[in-house]
């Protein structure tokens, strides 16, 4: 209950937005991947999240928790060089369809909610300390 | 004069307790920041104030017209909750703008420390009368 609830609040939004994290260095990561055919092809990954809505939660006390990761439907990179390694028969090398500065920017969102709940949970802890110290 | 903990605290400790509910609501809307459809929510926290230091037993209890209606008793410590009016409109249907609610954290974590001040003076007069120091 109260600022106890916090810790559970906060903490499972540090988590999501730590995953989140992982999937965009897995991106930046893999931006040069190459495959021989379009399916074998690297594609971004991004997390879902989604509200924590248990009956065992109090009305507006609501964490968050991942949902599911999706893989982006955009294009992926063609490019034609027949010397790689991985060309196919016709000559076509597929990369990733990542785009690192839609990463970059995306890391910097994430990295800033993370540091909010941080301060949201060092917040809290602050004020039951100070709690505890009622009447000396 | 007897000493009465509810007259010496007067409304301090019930503003504690709901300061300290706020922050969960406000700590869920920031830790939502991100999740689509979520709708940011908060209390009315005067109303509820007022609510909570009317019922001296710590209850609300609905008003009723007519004098065989049945009183319904909620609990006090569920603060009405409402839906925040979003500043702007987004494409995920997420209400929370993460300023706002940082805004509203901080004022409440300051406003809880003041009430918290309150309690405290109040708490160590207590003391200091009852040690007749």
């Amino acid at each position: 209950m109260g600022l106890f609830a916090n810790f559970n609040i906060s903490g499972s939004a540090i988590s999501a937005q730590s995953v989140r994290l992982n999937t965009i260095a897995s991106n930046l990561a893999n931006v040069e991947t190459s495959a021989s055919s379009e399916a074998q092809a690297y594609r971004s990954r991004q997390p879902v999240f989604q509200a924590m809505l248990g009956n065992h939660t109090r009305p507006g006390e609501v964490g968050v928790q991942m949902l599911q990761i999706v893989e982006s439907q955009e294009a992926v990179n063609r490019r034609y060089e027949p010397g790689h390694a991985l060309a196919n028969e016709e000559g076509f090398v597929f990369g990733s369809n990542v785009n690192p500065v839609e990463e970059m920017a995306n890391m910097i969102s994430a990295s800033r909610a993370y540091q909010n709940n941080v301060q949201v949970l060092s917040t809290s802890r602050d004020l039951l300390l100070r709690v505890l110290s009622l009447g000396s | 004069m007897p000493i009465s903990f509810e007259r010496a605290f007067s409304i301090h400790d019930d503003a504690l307790l709901l300061r300290g509910q706020r922050t969960s609501i406000l700590a869920s809307n920031i830790a939502n920041a991100d999740t689509p459809n979520y709708k940011a929510r908060d209390i009315d926290f005067d109303a509820m104030l007022r609510s909570a230091s009317q019922q001296q037993d710590g209850r609300v209890v609905m008003a009723s017209t007519h004098r065989d209606h049945i009183a319904r008793q909620s609990n006090a410590m569920q603060p009405g909750l409402m839906y925040r009016n979003p500043l702007h409109p987004s494409l995920d249907g997420n209400s929370v703008d993460s300023h706002v609610e940082q805004a509203e954290f901080s004022e409440n974590a300051l406003m809880f420390q003041t009430s918290f001040s309150f309690l405290n003076s109040k708490v160590t007069g207590l003391m200091k009368a009852l040690r007749g120091e």
